[in-house]
């Protein structure tokens, strides 16, 4: 099963923390980020990324199931 | 072409004191291509004074700060300051930053504000109890941010006196010689490394206790040395330049009366105006934490080769006319106000959303109470830092 990532366009602020540590996962478009693909292989470091973004912009969802930001 | 062969010029530009931005910069901005610089210790490096580059070298993966210490690395004192995470590439570096990154998102630290408001409060109380003149550094910028993160982290407060000079020396340049810098750093780990062993045998409900789980459980995913320089990075950064920049804000603000009466008139301007003197006041003596090329890449104009260090200046960026409009005028009204103050990339200030709250909460408490605030004696600069600001701010009210 694949993992779904969305980036609130509200949050953002495109600090670029995202795109600096996975640019295979993330790109900036006019400052602000968005993941390359939409869905994504399971891999751990998806979620770092995602509880690394200091807006806490990233989800992530297995299914229904949100994933990260872990609390 | 001659800009290539000419040696490098001499770095940093800035003055220790006071808080201007050198002219220089100016001049190597609008020129094309990247400038070769040298500092006072290592090889020399390239230097990006431009916006959209600096957004570049800061953002790309394929300059690492990783590879300084393989390096020879550019800087203003004669010791390697490599270690830490801002020293690690990814993957290591997003284990670690993914760890901490979520004390410090901006949904958790707004629960903090009311305890930083009431702890601005009462630093002023006391001020305002012992009479003027006080000094602004030692009696509030210092004490905010500290009992913050001490609180966070799980440091006693009361051990600022100790770590103050640990973490001066962290940020030192030319003051201590590279064994000085040395000794100093191992007795800020084995301080560090005593707090660690107390909160093993008796966890508490702080950062410190949530990395320690993370090192001792199963996942393992710390080395307890990478744990000991964490807290260590968490405890200087954490406090550190907050604490040098609300001084050198009031100090800007008293330069622009205008603003400060306008702020003092109407509150809600504090987010915008602190996103404001973040971009306005250059806090570094000069750029610092080069990043090296691991291929080659063209920057601008330059093709910087693999293996060549670049050095890139946020301060000189913040106030470039491509990105800004009229970049060196304060305006608190600014729209779409990406500085750089906080950096960018992997290595955006992991602290940024305290930072914001702490610098808020500390001006907001301040020029509500003390609406004749103003500088009362000599100003001591701290010099040969990598952050500049006053040692010693005396005011009165």
């Amino acid at each position: 099963m694949t993992w779904h990532i969305e980036v609130d366009q509200g949050r953002c602020l495109g600090s670029g923390v995202c795109v600096g540590t996975a640019p295979e996962l993330f790109v900036l478009e006019e400052d602000r980020a968005r993941p390359r693909n939409a869905e994504v292989q399971p891999d751990e470091e998806v979620l770092d990324v995602a509880d690394s973004c200091p807006l806490m912009a990233i989800e992530v969802r297995e299914g229904a199931e949100v994933i990260a930001p872990r609390p | 072409m001659t800009t290539f062969e000419t040696a490098p010029i001499s770095y940093p530009f800035n003055d220790p004191i006071g808080l201007g931005l050198a002219d220089t910069y100016t001049r190597v901005r609008e020129a094309p291509g990247l400038v070769r610089v040298r500092l006072p210790h290592g090889e020399p490096a390239w230097l990006v004074t431009r916006y959209a580059e600096a957004r570049l070298v800061l953002g790309d993966r394929r300059f690492s700060r990783a590879e300084a210490a393989r390096h020879d690395e550019p800087r203003q004192g004669p010791a390697h300051t490599t270690s830490g995470i801002l020293g690690m590439d990814p993957p290591d570096h997003t284990r670690l930053r993914a760890l901490v990154a979520k004390a410090f998102t901006a949904h958790r630290v707004e629960r903090l504000r009311p305890a930083v408001r009431a702890l601005a409060e009462d630093l002023l109380d006391t001020m305002e109890e012992a009479g003027p003149p006080a000094d602004l550094v030692e009696d509030y910028a210092l004490p905010v941010p500290v009992a913050v993160i001490c609180r966070l982290l799980g440091v006693p407060e009361e051990d600022r006196p100790l770590f103050r000079a640990w973490s001066d020396a962290a940020l030192s340049t030319s003051a201590l010689t590279a064994e000085e810098f040395m000794a100093s750093r191992e007795e800020l780990r084995g301080y560090m490394a005593g707090l660690i062993e107390a909160h093993r045998a008796e966890p508490r409900d702080d950062l410190m206790s949530a990395l320690i789980t993370a090192r001792d459980g199963d996942h393992g995913r710390l080395t307890e040395l990478e744990l000991i320089d964490l807290c260590i990075g968490i405890l200087v950064a954490g406090h550190e330049t907050t604490a040098t920049q609300i001084p050198n804000f009031v100090l800007t603000l008293l330069d622009h009366p205008d603003h400060l009466a306008r702020l003092r008139e109407d509150p809600d301007l504090l987010p915008g105006a602190v996103e404001e003197l973040t971009r306005f006041v250059p806090l570094g003596a000069g750029a610092a934490f080069p990043r090296y090329a691991t291929e080659d890449i063209e920057v601008g104009s330059t093709l910087v080769r693999a293996g060549e260090a670049v050095l890139v200046s946020m301060a000189a960026a913040n106030r470039d006319a491509g990105r800004f409009g009229e970049p060196d005028t304060l305006d608190f009204g600014r729209q779409g106000n990406q500085h750089l103050g906080f950096g960018h990339g992997a290595h955006h200030c992991l602290g940024a959303p305290l930072a914001r709250l702490e610098l808020q909460e500390a001006l907001r408490a301040l020029l509500r109470r003390f609406p004749r605030l103003h500088v009362a004696g000599e100003v001591e600069w701290k010099t040969q830092m990598i952050v500049r600001g006053p040692r010693t701010l005396p005011i009165g009210w």
